[in-house]
């Protein structure tokens, strides 16, 4: 059954190293520096993979990463497994296991295959046409859709290999080390530029390394060995660093580029351990030389896609290279001179040829010649019309073309092989180029897209330029660089080429053939299976741009991107609709060029390490006493503190009892702290928040609220004046860097003559709030030196004090409704705070308490907390604030809006309290509160914005905005939940203590 | 990702940077004497030129200073970068 098709030793491969693989569960042989392509192939095996939507048979059909077919799953494990892995460019190691994607239960034998059948019924835009009606049936559709698409199985454990990212810099990077991407590298470094080159493959030297002929000579050496000499020079230049396995996935402006470069996937699975898979590579480069090279076309004729058809470039690449033979009865087919250069290789190495098919029908070249001279028949001005062969090639049909090429005519000549090459011309590697922005133009000559206005700082030379002979390369690559480098000249400008190509070519998108298209399968687009018949279709169903021919046919949108097929499908277009190629333009490239894993993108930036957090000096306290976190922000904030068994709801309750009863402490760190300094640092507050401050004396404090100029509450927060110029500004505890930007702003853009300094300080301080009737007394204890005495301390005012030879700030401020003070200490010493306000606590029952506590006793005394019971549509009039608002300052920022037409409506959403009928019915925050439930559709008039069980009232209480709530009080409303609806009476916000008898307790 | 030349801090990358919109926008100086129409001027109407467009940006993981751009907004050209109070250098 296997044949060994190794022909001879070829430049890549190690014949003294064998390595043993699995493919589809048998064992394989291959060498040191095979791919799995290679491999496959020296053990005669062509058939990989099914296709997406036929599920036909397919095989190996190019040696690059441009490959469409054979693409395969890699490793069985269920955390390593990888899909879509080009065989093509996977290098086989020790313990390779590799298997067929898209097929069941085997690829020899393939449930899926009856697609092929059924393929009449299945057109370009089938699944949009068939199950769109009726409409509801959607769901039930998808459900069966999803199960039958997608190509591979992704891994269902997390990626357990390593990732790294790496931004680097550079004078000059050179994408591709193929000739022209070596001789620019060479220039660059030798010129005293910092140089990168970068290849995707392992080796270096693209094609030309393996340019054995006396047909193409550089300085009367083969272009191989003359190549050879030149990477053994460069290797050695101290200013080049050079990186195989490198493949550029993205070209984004002002020359910044992502390469992922691959470290371990050659190796055995047993030296991987602990090394980094792969590295992206973030470059920012002042000049980048893209050297990509080019794309050999396939040529569109029906069943064009059968296992042993491959690219004629590939079968010398093989052969040359990886000392393959792609098989023993070979034929060529072609429009141009490169499959003759695969001839003589194959000729070379006594690979038999059955014959040649040229499209040309006169020809001048001496490559030509060669190949006839060697007793090989060539069919000139033939094209392919079919070929045969389930599962590998057996037969093609081939008929002479018209004078015109519209046509076939004549006889029908039959003849038998195991490999066909076809070799459509040449497409350079412009997405590279495109994606940076690179605007391309139309050769007619040879029918390709070449870079014509450059975005950046770059240049493309070689192939991907258009330059695709060796004499063309050489002759321009050197004045290339002499212009683009600023340099005098190079070592290149005088050397001696004979190259022996013809540049001449017949160009036919869609061959003839001498049934009609629509009996025809001709793809386009290997991978998802979109044929000349389907480009037909949707232009008669009236598509015209590119853009949309593409998503309805799905050309060019597999893993592969269409790099082999999308010029054919312009080409078809252009024809058909009677439009230029030029003026078609092309579809987008975008990035990734090869496809990228997850763990490339995202490298080191999992787990605890996905996003920073922050935490406050007294965390590990909190942590040692086992609390609940919850994220506010960046930080880490203590939630509630459980004790043995308690659910979050007990611990809730028992805290807050606690606070109101005795006392409670709170880590009120994260705050934010703004350091306010400036003889116009009180003028600065009055046009920022809606209050006025120029009265605030020295040691008091004020609260304040901050609108943006569109009159919606922004931020809010207690300000100190600490000195005649000097204030402490707190934020909100997720809106501390945004209001910081906003004040900055301001202050440096519309107000620039005011003498103030902003500096934020909230990581300077610890902040411990200790509250409740005993407050007082445990400050006391902690810091005995101060008079805390309610007529030298009052509420809203603040003291410097000492405990022991700590400097602190302390407020008497209060956001729970209780007597309490907030102690601010530098950060280090908060941790010791703490524990000083603890143990002083003992004997009155201090209690920590979380956030979940303090949202519910500030719930309890209607305080706001902006961004949950806000959002960006509520006024301080809508929150029942309109005490806050200044009636004689003539500007802050916000006040003429709000009394826009819209603000002042009398329907806008108000924050109102909401008691339930039934006092233990909690609602659930975010409902939705509706006046009549018959009404269709239901009018939504609001929802809840907070919602707790206090333990203090011993009743439900909530917050919520309403639609003109202000003037329902007392009112009956609905809270229609998915069981039941729950009555709830419209009330005043303030639960508790309406008097502020208890700040004073 | 661009590279941003910071009036005062020189060749910077883009994510040390936040856009903050059109530029030359001044806030009136006495927003309560203007229509509403007059006022929504100010707040809401904004640009969005394809080719040459100023705006404001900030150094905000850096210096912390706003200032003046002229970008193309075509291809993402950087004419040039002014200080705030700056007139612009280009028409």
């Amino acid at each position: 059954m296997t044949k060994n098709l190794r022909v001879k030793t070829g430049k890549a491969i190690d014949e003294t190293y064998r390595i043993s693989f699995k493919f589809n569960r048998s064992t394989y042989y291959g060498f040191k520096g095979d791919t799995l392509a290679s491999a496959l192939l020296a053990n005669n095996i062509h058939l990989v993979g099914r296709s997406f939507k036929y599920h036909r048979p397919r095989g190996i059909m190019t040696a690059g990463s441009e490959e469409p077919n054979a693409i395969v799953q890699l490793h069985n494990d269920s955390s390593r497994t990888e899909p879509n892995v080009r065989a093509t460019e996977i290098e086989i190691y020790e313990g390779l296991e590799a298997s067929s994607q898209n097929c069941w239960p085997s690829v020899n034998f393939d449930i899926g295959g009856i697609n092929n059948l059924l393929s009449p019924l299945l057109p370009a835009g089938f699944y949009y046409k068939t199950f769109m009606w009726p409409a509801s049936f959607w769901e039930k559709y998808e459900y069966f859709i999803r199960r039958s698409a997608g190509l591979g199985k992704s891994p269902t454990k997390p990626d357990p290999d390593i990732y790294e990212h790496k931004y680097i810099h550079c004078d000059v990077l050179i994408i591709g080390a193929g000739i022209s991407g070596i001789m620019a590298a060479k220039v660059a470094a030798k010129n005293g530029l910092r140089t990168i080159l970068l290849e995707e493959k392992p080796n270096l030297g693209g094609s030309t390394i393996y340019q054995d002929s006396d047909h193409f000579k550089i300085n009367n050496q083969n272009s191989g060995s003359w190549l050879e000499k030149e990477i053994n020079e460069i290797k050695k230049l101290k200013n080049l660093e050079i990186k195989t396995r490198t493949s550029v996935a993205a070209y984004h402006g002002y020359n910044f580029l992502l390469a992922r470069e691959s470290l371990t996937d050659h190796l055995p699975i047993n030296q991987r351990k602990d090394k980094t898979r792969h590295k992206l590579l973030k470059i920012r480069a002042k000049k980048v030389i893209t050297a990509t090279g080019s794309i050999e076309r396939p040529m569109i004729f029906d069943n064009n896609d059968r296992p042993g058809i491959l690219l004629s470039s590939a079968i010398k690449r093989y052969s040359d290279y990886f000392g393959v033979a792609c098989g023993e009865k070979n034929i060529l087919f072609t429009n141009n001179d490169s499959a003759y250069e695969t001839a003589i290789s194959l000729i070379q190495k006594g690979i038999n040829i059955e014959a040649i098919i040229d499209n040309r029908e006169e020809v001048n070249s001496k490559l030509i010649y060669e190949v006839e001279k060697n007793n090989i028949k060539i069919f000139k001005g033939y094209t392919v019309t079919d070929t045969s062969g389930y599962k590998r090639i057996n037969k093609i049909s081939i008929m002479p073309l018209s004078k015109d090429g519209q046509k076939v005519v004549g006889s029908k000549t039959v003849l038998s092989c195991d490999c066909l090459g076809v070799s459509g011309g040449w497409t350079p590697a412009v997405h590279l180029f495109t994606q940076s922005g690179g605007k391309l133009k139309f050769r007619e000559d040879d029918q390709v897209f070449i870079p014509n206005i450059y975005p950046s700082d770059q240049l493309s030379i070689g192939a991907c330029n258009g330059d695709f002979t060796l004499d063309e390369i050489l002759i321009n690559t050197p004045k290339s660089l002499i212009d683009y480098l600023n340099i005098e000249n190079t070592e290149y400008d005088n050397l001696e080429i004979s190259s022996s190509t013809n540049k001449s070519k017949r160009n036919i998108w869609l061959l003839p053939s001498d049934k009609i298209l629509g009996k025809t399968k001709s793809f386009v687009d290997y991978q998802n299976d979109a044929t000349a018949k389907d480009i037909k279709l949707a232009l008669r169903e009236g598509f015209r741009s590119i853009e949309h021919v593409k998503r309805y046919t799905t050309t060019g949108m597999g893993t592969d991107q269409g790099k082999l097929g999308n010029m054919h499908a312009l080409g078809i277009i252009s024809e058909i609709a009677g439009a230029k190629m030029g003026e078609l333009g092309t579809t987008t490239f975008r990035p990734p060029y090869t496809p990228l894993t997850f763990g490339t993108i995202v490298g080191r930036n999992i787990g605890e390490y996905f996003d920073i957090f922050r935490k406050t000096p007294i965390h590990d306290w909190h942590a040692e006493h086992k609390a609940e976190f919850e994220n506010v922000g960046q930080w880490k904030r203590a939630w509630y503190y459980p004790k043995e068994n308690e659910s979050m709801h007990e611990a809730v309750q028992r805290e807050s009892k606690a606070a109101r009863e005795s006392a409670g402490i709170l880590d009120a760190s994260t705050l934010g702290k703004i350091d306010i300094q400036g003889t116009d640092a009180s003028e600065f507050l009055n046009r920022v928040y809606t209050n006025a401050w120029s009265k605030l004396a020295v040691g008091k404090c004020r609260y304040g609220l901050m609108l943006n100029d569109d009159g919606m509450v922004y931020d809010d927060g207690v300000t100190t004046r600490l000195g005649e110029n000097h204030y402490i500004m707190t934020t909100t505890t997720g809106g501390a860097a945004n209001v910081m930007g906003k004040l900055e702003d301001y202050l440096q853009t519309e107000w620039p003559e005011l003498d103030v300094y902003l500096t934020s300080v909230t990581d300077h301080f610890a902040t411990v709030s200790v509250c409740g009737p005993n407050s007082k007394k445990i400050v006391s204890e902690v810091i005995p030196d101060l008079d805390f005495s309610d007529e030298s301390f009052t509420h809203m005012s603040f003291k410097n004090a000492k405990i022991g030879k700590i400097n602190c700030r302390v407020m008497r401020i209060s956001f729970t409704g209780e007597h309490s003070y907030e102690i601010n200490v530098q950060a280090n010493y908060g941790k010791s705070v703490w524990e000083k306000c603890m143990e002083a606590g003992t004997d009155f029952n201090i209690t920590p308490y979380g956030t979940e506590t303090m949202h519910l006793l500030r719930a309890e005394k209607g305080f706001i907390i902006v961004g949950q019971d806000t959002d960006a549509t509520m006024t301080p009039i809508d929150l029942q604030m309109d005490w806050i608002v200044s009636k004689k300052k003539y500007d802050f920022i916000g006040k003429r809006s709000l009394y826009r037409s819209d603000t002042i409506r009398k329907d806008r959403k108000q924050l109102v309290g909401l008691l339930t009928d039934n006092p233990n019915e909690v609602l659930e925050e975010g409902a939705q509160i509706v006046a009549d439930i018959n009404k269709s559709p239901i009018e939504m008039l609001g929802h809840v914005t907070s919602s707790y069980y206090s333990p203090n009232l011993k009743k439900s209480i909530a917050l919520g905005v309403v639609r003109g709530g202000k003037n329902m009080m007392g009112q009956k409303l609905i809270i229609p939940m998915e069981k039941k609806n729950i009555n709830v009476t419209v009330a005043d916000p303030v639960f508790l203590d309406k008097e502020n008898k208890r700040l004073n307790a | 990702m661009f590279i941003i030349n910071c009036p005062y801090c020189g060749e910077r990358e883009q994510s040390e940077f936040k856009a903050g919109g059109e530029a030359h926008i001044v806030r009136p100086k006495q927003p309560t004497e203007l229509s509403d129409d007059e006022w929504a001027e100010y707040l809401f109407m904004r640009k969005n030129i394809k080719g040459i467009q100023f705006e404001r940006w900030n150094h905000s993981h850096g210096c912390r200073k706003w200032f003046n751009m002229v970008r193309d907004t075509s291809n993402d050209e950087i004419k040039a970068v002014y200080k705030m109070g700056e007139k612009p250098p280009i028409e």
